[in-house]
């Protein structure tokens, strides 16, 4: 019942890391590590989550968020956000925007799956 | 016997001698040697034109009708000088800085340089003076009466005076008027003056140390002879011991050749703090042997003998021939030394105040020609003195030489004190004004006249004896004796008293209920401010004074400090150092722009034309109108200044709001950036020690990899830390550079080997060795550390098939550079902006690089004094590294 | 101190004595007013028969002078005192405070 998983983050090992975690859980990962090109990507491949990094190279994570939101094919898709500037103004402007989880780096492992977990059977 | 002809021998010979001396004074003068014409000693001399005849001859007859009372005449002087510190001082400032002439001058320029104010002071000078002159022909007449006494009918008393008249005429024509002085200084009459105060004081002494020690035997006998006379009791009316006291002092101030030798005179204000206790000591030793003359005066000589001129019947008749002749020249000298300076002073006054303003008035087109007004005054003045002492005589015929010396001594006293109210109370009082001096003088004048001078003549001869007694118009309260029904006052004490009061009191209540004209108000801050803002006095010419004018002018509508920067540059502008500009055609024109500009082009033009040409608006009128302009100006340029502080601070305030708010942004991003930097690597080291931690049965190769995964991210952690260390160390300033010297074809070759250390795909480097072969002087750890940092990137980041690097060495002059030129993907502009800035990482990078490197590289060549550049290329990124000039020493 | 462009509170012990010589300086006139008027006070032969004896004019005169002289010697030495010190050469008369 391998649900599916879009990973956007750039950085290497967090992205194996992710994965390692997720598809160990018995998740189906993809990954992509390019802020501009990760709406194509997600509309393509059409996720069950979205984990999404605060960061990104050429489109901020916020900015993909909020352009989903807009989307009434990707309104309710659950999209966790990963940060690691840490600032609560960052938080807020995410829970504005429409995020279902926010989670600051580093985080524990744990944390990570089962938010994914909740997201997807609250999502069901 | 002393024949009268031998005396007027010795009388002439001693007056050549006078002549010789204010001559060679002259000369003096003339080559420029006037230091020793002008000691402090000669100034104190100068002012015992004070001790007139009067003082010589009626200072003994006066104590023997009145004993100590005479010696009020010289104590109020004396405090005068001793606390020269309250009026003098100022006085004499004032007079200098205003180039006051005169009496006349001084209170006429005090209120807005009325002439009329100069009239009436010139008139009351004449009419109060007047009768002091006749007294000095009189007293030399009576001297010369007494040696001719025993060849009765041998001198023609009104002829003698006559010829004294003459020569003292004679003499102040030639020595007063010999040239125009623009300070109305005359070193050869004063000079002559301080001889005669020798003489005089040699004289009096003589005779009192012949009485005391020659006559009476000694001190104490003296002593007990005085206590014997019939003066010998200390008999005072106390009124008058104040009243004449005080009135001396006054008349010390006010008198017109006082003020002549005193401020006109005075070359050097400190002379006057010499002259604070010399002159009380001059008038000390002059009045020293009065009392012992008179006492054995009064013992030897006949009853009925005339008392005032026992200063020289006294050793006639004791056969001192020799002595009776010193006595003689003394009183002479007293006399003409007098008369010389009174004349001066008052035919300056006659001279500026009436004669010239009715001949320039007489002559439609005005004084053009600066010589021919020249000869004017100095003919003016010439016939100013004949006409004072020609007063003098007539008076003198006329009175016929009745009346006892001192009492005329006194009336004159009285009527010079009138000024003194307008004097000082100019000086001190800035509410004083014109119409108030005026009511004041013209007060004290009638009282004077009516109280003093009249009734001296006797009941009968101007005043009836039924004015006395009933009254004038036979009102009963104006009584020259008792003003008002006050009776029994001495008479003198009641002329000082009243004449003093009323005068003061009219001159206060008039200034207070009229309003100055604006002249009057500027003259009254520079006379009673005078010590705020005067320097040394200026010049005065004809030039001079159309400047001061319109320096006034400027000043009133442009404000003090613009008027006078511009005056100061126009006059520096002309080539004149200090002082006023020439109001040539350029800076008038100029002048009239400048007011223009704040009153208005009409009412400038109109200001400038009525100072330099003539026109119907009178002066007045528009100072009005300028004190106007100026007051709304200064109003709404207080107003103007005041909101340009308001919107000056609200900028600073909004400045430094804004600079708060920046750094606060800044530090925000640069926080939100650490944090990322520090976050990132320890996210994948938490995630990856958990997974090895928590994971089961992990195989040995995966437990491998994700160890070194973490340990990569420790490392990238490690030097995150290090570089934003380095940083800010280098950013604070707090590194200290290690200079030393070395070759850079070394420095390159070792900074190669460490960038490309541990590489698996080493990038190739081309270089040119000759050109580096260049020694610097430089800390080369940190500047190696910029070379690893720039191949390091470039070996990093360099996407070529095959990465190459090429580095080059360029002299241009002093100035050396390293080139490190890659052959990658040149960087987009975009980011070429930011490539030097903290945490800039370029495009889609991997992240083990904390994006501090360039900011090193370019805060070490900052510090080293040079600088790193980017240069774009069409295939790669050339990166600079520009080396301070100093640093390169010389080739290898 | 006096090197500061303000007023200092506290003068050099020298322009100190210097101010306050300048105030006996303008306290001497006052004081000899003062001298010079008590004879107001002496009894004269006008005051009537039961008044004190009258002063001897040598006694008054010799006051008088003794006054006189001693006005004359302290301004003498205010002044030369005043002389000595360097900064009376600048402008003895400007206003001391």
């Amino acid at each position: 019942m391998g649900k599916h998983v879009l990973l956007v983050e750039d950085e290497v090992n967090i992205i194996e890391a992710i994965s390692f975690l997720l598809s160990r859980e018995g998740w189906q990962v993809d990954t992509h590590s390019d802020g501009a090109t990760a709406m194509e990507t997600i509309r393509a491949a059409r996720p069950d989550l979205v984990v999404l990094d605060h960061m990104l190279p050429g489109k901020s994570g916020l900015d993909i968020l909020t352009e989903l939101r807009a989307d009434p094919e990707f309104q309710s898709i659950p999209v966790l956000m990963l940060t690691a500037r840490g600032q609560a103004r960052d938080r807020e402007q995410a829970e504005k925007a429409g995020v279902s989880r926010f989670m600051t780096k580093p985080f524990s492992n744990i944390e990570v799956v089962t938010a994914v977990r909740d997201l997807v059977q609250l999502a069901q | 016997m002393a024949s009268v002809n031998l005396l007027i021998g010795v009388s002439l010979t001693y007056v050549t001698f006078l002549f010789a001396i204010a001559f060679f004074a002259e000369r003096a003068t003339a080559r420029g040697q006037v230091t020793w014409l002008r000691s402090p000693l000669v100034y104190t001399l100068s002012l015992s034109i004070y001790c007139t005849a009067w003082t010589f001859y009626g200072a003994v007859g006066y104590a023997a009708r009145s004993g100590m009372e005479f010696v009020t005449i010289y104590l109020g002087p004396s405090l005068v000088m001793i606390g020269w510190w309250w009026a003098l001082r100022k006085l004499v400032r004032v007079g200098r800085a205003q180039r006051a002439t005169s009496v006349a001058d001084l209170i006429s320029s005090r209120f807005g340089k009325s002439n009329l104010l100069a009239i009436v002071v010139t008139i009351m000078a004449v009419i109060g003076v007047t009768p002091y002159i006749a007294l000095q022909l009189q007293s030399v007449t009576l001297s010369l009466a007494i040696f001719a006494e025993p060849e009765a009918g041998a001198l023609n008393q009104t002829g003698a005076a006559f010829w004294v008249a003459f020569g003292l005429a004679l003499f102040t024509v030639l020595f007063g008027t010999r040239n125009l002085n623009v300070n109305e200084r005359h070193n050869g009459v004063v000079i002559a003056i301080a001889v005669e105060a020798v003489v005089k004081l040699i004289a009096l002494l003589a005779v009192g140390v012949f009485v005391v020690w020659g006559v009476a035997g000694g001190v104490a006998p003296m002593m007990e002879r005085i206590d014997a006379s019939p003066i010998g009791t200390w008999e005072m009316d106390r009124s008058r011991w104040l009243a004449l006291t005080a009135l001396s002092a006054a008349a010390f101030l006010a008198l017109p050749r006082m003020f002549q030798v005193m401020v006109v005179e005075n070359e050097d204000e400190r002379h006057l703090q010499i002259a604070s206790w010399a002159f009380p000591l001059y008038l000390m030793l002059m009045s020293l042997f009065v009392v012992p003359i008179a006492v054995i005066g009064l013992d030897l000589m006949p009853a009925g003998s005339n008392p005032d001129l026992f200063v020289l019947t006294i050793p006639l008749a004791q056969g001192q021939v020799g002595l009776a002749t010193l006595s003689f020249l003394g009183g002479f000298s007293s006399a003409t030394s007098m008369v010389i300076v009174a004349t001066l002073a008052l035919s300056t006054m006659v001279s500026n105040h009436i004669v010239m303003p009715v001949w320039l008035s007489s002559r439609v087109e005005g004084a053009q020609v600066s010589g021919d007004v020249r000869n004017v005054v100095i003919l003016s003045r010439r016939a100013s003195i004949l006409l004072i002492i020609g007063l003098g005589y007539v008076y003198y015929r006329f009175s016929g030489g009745g009346a006892a010396l001192a009492a005329i001594g006194l009336i004159s006293f009285v009527g010079v004190a009138q000024f003194l109210p307008a004097m000082l109370g100019g000086i001190i009082w800035r509410g004083a004004t014109r119409w108030g001096a005026l009511a004041g003088l013209l007060m004290g004048f009638t009282i004077w006249v009516f109280c003093s001078l009249l009734p001296s003549f006797g009941p009968g001869v101007v005043l009836s004896s039924s004015v006395f007694e009933q009254g004038l118009f036979g009102l009963g309260w104006v009584r020259p004796h008792a003003l008002f029904g006050i009776e029994g006052i001495d008479p003198t004490v009641h002329a000082v008293a009243w004449s003093i009061t009323l005068n003061i009191a009219a001159f206060i209540i008039v200034s207070l209920v009229t309003f100055p004209s604006p002249l009057e108000r500027l003259q009254g801050a520079q006379f009673v401010n005078v010590f705020d803002h005067s320097g040394r006095a200026q010049g005065w010419d004809a030039a001079r004074a159309t400047s001061e004018d319109l320096m006034v002018m400027t000043q009133r509508i442009l404000g003090a400090e613009e008027a006078q920067t511009l005056f100061r540059l126009e006059a520096s502008r002309q080539g004149l150092d200090g002082g006023l500009p020439e109001p040539t055609q350029g800076f008038v024109q100029h002048l009239e722009r400048e007011l223009a500009a704040s009153v208005g082009a009409a009412t400038a033009h109109a200001m400038i034309s009525q100072l330099v040409g003539g026109a119907s608006v009178s002066v007045q009128d528009l100072m009005a109108v300028a004190d106007e302009s100026a007051q709304i100006l200064e109003y709404s340029n207080q107003l103007e200044a005041k909101s340009h502080e308001l919107s000056r601070t609200a900028h600073q305030l909004r400045e430094a709001n804004q600079k708060l708010t920046a750094l606060s942004v800044q530090k925000d991003a640069f926080l939100s950036q650490i944090s990322h930097e520090l976050r990132t690597p320890m996210t994948s080291i938490r995630s990856f020690s958990e997974i090895l931690r928590d994971t089961e049965g992990m195989g040995q190769v995966e437990k491998t990899r994700y160890a070194s995964i973490i340990h990569g991210e420790a490392m990238r952690l490690t030097r995150l830390l290090d570089d934003l260390l380095d940083l800010s160390v280098l950013e604070n300033g707090q590194v200290s550079l290690r200079h030393e010297t070395g070759g850079l074809g070394d420095l390159l070759e070792k900074s190669i080997r460490t960038a490309q250390a541990g590489s698996t795909e080493p990038l190739t480097i081309r270089r040119r060795h000759v050109d580096e072969a260049v020694m610097l002087s430089t800390d080369h750890d940190r500047l190696g550390q910029v070379f690893i940092n720039l191949i390091t990137n470039a070996r990093k980041y360099c996407d070529a098939e095959t990465p190459e690097l090429v580095i080059s060495v360029s002299r241009d002059g002093p100035n050396l550079s390293v080139s490190f030129a890659d052959n990658g993907t040149p960087i987009p502009d975009d980011d070429r902006r930011v490539i030097f800035e903290k945490f800039a990482r370029v495009g889609n990078q991997d992240g083990s690089g904390a994006g501090l490197g360039l900011a090193i590289c370019r805060e070490i060549m900052t510090r080293l004094g040079g600088d790193v550049t980017h240069v774009r290329e069409a295939h790669g990124n050339t990166f600079v590294v520009h080396l301070p000039s100093q640093s390169a020493l010389a080739a290898q | 101190m006096s090197t500061q462009g303000a007023t200092p509170v506290f003068l050099e012990r020298r322009s100190y004595r210097r101010r306050r010589m300048m105030d006996a300086l303008r306290l001497l006139p006052i004081l000899g007013v003062f001298l010079w008027m008590l004879p107001l006070f002496w009894p004269t032969p006008a005051d009537g028969p039961t008044a004190p004896e009258a002063v001897p004019l040598s006694t008054a005169a010799t006051y008088v002078f003794v006054v006189w002289l001693a006005l004359i010697a302290s301004a003498f030495s205010l002044w030369s005192l005043l002389r000595a010190r360097p900064e009376m050469d600048e402008d003895a008369s400007q206003e001391l405070r």
